[in-house]
């Protein structure tokens, strides 16, 4: 990519912001960016199959609490270093996800998603039950590992720069996919899978390449993401309703286009910020998404983003 | 020995509790006897709760069948009827089932009203919808339930006399709640096959353009098939509250249930619903006495992703649909 493209210096402009708090050293605003990270990566390989590939992963979860679980047991039994577990964690979920995808896209439509429900709920209570991986009760994290990093307080800004790093990557990651003739095969099975496979797409291999590079960015995050929190179990790890959130970010912002994911993830973790700490609305923080999400699949299914294009059709080529 | 229904673990599974010492006599065949008593009576208990899964996933199917969305606010509307039937019986005193007739009537408005506001623009569009708009008002009846409930246990206090076998009692809940729903379910058969709205619903189901052509006011027509899905959601629901303790995010486990009933019975094939509900329930209890109850859903969720690539259209498939 170069310098000419706009594209590069939206990433640029993204990645300086996330870059404040290292500068300022402000740990509680790393903290909001943080969680803003994970959800733009959730969101950005979500618009993989959502937005590109038009098949809804309500599962998309599976690979952030894989990741999570494998790179932690990988730095708990194996003594590995973090960077090298997060890599192995993204590599090892990409692989089973393009076992599974191979099987389950033979579905279309609504009975994928069904089978990505099912997914989630089989993985999760495999984990519970998996005793290498401490059952129910889930693996901890020894006080040692952070020490490799330079003790627990550098651990946590250098977990932040890697997460910032994958954050990065994801965003590339859509952009690159958006604009090569994989991604172009990806829009022809979104708009008619048919015509795409008369048309030479080999539709079950694309479809299971876009699922599995959909999960490796995920995983990475979430082996960082559960290192920082020192503890990773079933229910956290493989919780639906962020999956499901995930999704909502991504309609808010619009589907399809990579700065509208980012820009939903990152909207939508500012106004949960709020929500919570609001006393009158904490409570409502699943009524109001519920609402959100409905009009806006009702009255603007484009999303943000996909109503910002309408308005100045020019914008298009800026942000993508 | 008595299980009652405080026994019941979280997984809703019937507690194997064998107890020897009141049978001081017992003979060398004995144990293999009471084994397989016990297993006969685990596999009678999943039929009688399988019959109740059938019924709640009929709902789910029915919706699907009529007008290709998948109703994701199925298991906050079993969690509405569990509730209903829980304010009904402590509010106003009224038999738990007794309350099932207002149960039903309300969620058959809830469902009309739904469909109006949240299915009807997105039927016949692309899935990704219907998906995400009935899973937004899922989203909003579970906050609202949690807001008003928490997330703490209910239960409705009824014990029915039953028999006993084995190990295990039957209560009068159990056998009344798997009557109540062979006798929904045969009504929902009767009312698709002989009255004039059922056969409406199943023309609608067919074609809607040609249905249209014929007169059938087909958007109405959804609303009300709409209603009856969700009505069923609830009766199941409110039945299930006779069983087992219950939370607000309990109809969302019943949910995945209705989805693997109907992955089994047929996507879209109301009558197969209750099959796939029944062989569920005996698989469940089939598999009690063997092994870990905490594996029952790594198993049910495995064989419902292997079910679904291998027999889209269910286990009891007349004919291949689409």
């Amino acid at each position: 990519m170069s310098p000419k493209k706009p594209f590069f210096w939206v990433l640029v402009a993204v990645i300086a912001v996330f870059l404040v708090p290292v500068l300022t050293n402000n740990v509680s605003l790393r903290e909001s960016l943080l969680l803003a990270a994970i959800y733009i990566i959730l969101t950005s390989n979500l618009n993989l199959m959502i937005g590109f590939t038009g098949y809804v992963n309500f599962g998309n979860i599976v690979f952030f609490g894989l990741g999570g679980y494998i790179g932690l047991y990988l730095v708990t039994a194996g003594g590995l270093p973090l960077v090298a577990a997060a890599a192995l964690a993204g590599a090892a979920v990409g692989a089973i996800a393009l076992v599974l995808g191979l099987g389950i896209l033979r579905l279309r439509g609504a009975y994928f998603a069904l089978a990505t429900i099912g997914i989630v709920e089989a993985i999760q209570a495999f984990v519970a039950n998996f005793e290498p991986w401490g059952g129910a009760t889930g693996l901890y994290l020894s006080f040692q590992a952070y020490q490799a990093l330079g003790g627990p307080r550098e651990a946590l800004w250098t977990v932040y720069l890697l997460l910032v790093a994958v954050m990065g990557l994801s965003l590339f990651l859509c952009y690159a996919v958006k604009n090569s003739r994989f991604g172009l095969a990806l829009f022809a099975i979104r708009e008619d899978e048919d015509t795409a496979a008369v048309l030479g797409v080999r539709t079950p291999l694309y479809k299971a390449t876009a699922y599995s590079l959909s999960g490796i960015l995920p995983a990475m995050a979430g082996a960082l993401f559960f290192f920082k929190q020192g503890v990773i179990q079933p229910e956290q790890a493989f919780d639906l309703t962020l999956s499901t959130e995930a999704i909502v970010m991504l309609m808010l912002g619009g589907q399809g286009t990579v700065t509208g994911a980012a820009l939903g993830a990152f909207l939508y973790e500012q106004f949960r910020g709020i929500l919570l700490t609001s006393t009158v609305f904490s409570s409502f923080q699943l009524v109001i998404a519920g609402a959100l999400l409905l009009v806006t699949v009702l009255f603007m299914p484009g999303g943000l983003m996909g109503w910002l294009h309408r308005r100045w059709p020019r914008l298009r080529k800026v942000l993508e | 020995m008595i299980v009652s229904r405080s026994q019941h673990n979280t997984n809703n599974k019937l507690v194997f509790r064998p107890d020897g010492e009141d049978h001081p006599s017992e003979s060398e065949h004995e144990p293999e006897r009471r084994f397989m008593l016990g297993l006969f009576a685990s596999m009678l208990d999943g039929v009688l709760v399988g019959a109740v899964y059938g019924l709640a996933a009929s709902g789910l199917t029915l919706i699907w069948g009529v007008m290709d969305v998948i109703n994701l606010t199925h298991g906050a509307m079993v969690t509405m009827g569990m509730f209903g039937v829980y304010l009904l019986f402590t509010e106003t005193g009224l038999n738990p089932y007794a309350a099932l007739v207002p149960v039903a009537a309300l969620g058959f408005v809830a469902g009309v009203v739904v469909y109006w506001t949240a299915v009807h623009r997105v039927v016949g569009r692309p899935p990704l919808m219907s998906l995400l708009t009935t899973f937004a008002v899922n989203l909003m009846v579970i906050g609202t339930g949690t807001i008003l409930w928490s997330t703490s246990p209910y239960n409705v206090d009824v014990n029915l006399p039953g028999f006993s076998l084995g190990d295990y009692t039957f209560t009068g809940n159990h056998l009344l709640a798997a009557l109540a729903a062979l006798i929904i379910a045969g009504g929902l058969s009767l009312f698709l096959g002989r009255t004039r709205l059922g056969k409406a619903i199943r023309a609608v189901a067919g074609n809607r353009m040609a249905a249209e052509l014929m007169g059938i006011p087909s958007s109405q027509v959804l609303a009300r098939a709409f209603g009856i899905g969700i009505a069923l959601a609830a009766l199941a629901g409110a039945l299930i509250a006779t069983l087992f303790p219950f939370t607000v995010l309990s109809g969302g486990s019943y949910e995945l249930k209705s989805f693997v009933v109907t992955v089994l019975g047929g996507l879209g094939n109301p009558t197969g619903a209750l099959a796939g509900g029944i062989l569920l329930g005996l698989m469940e209890g089939g598999l009690t006495p063997f092994i870990t109850v905490s594996w029952i859903p790594v198993i049910e969720f495995a064989l419902f992703v292997a079910v679904l690539i291998a027999f889209p259209h269910g286990l009891f498939a007349r004919r291949p649909r689409r």
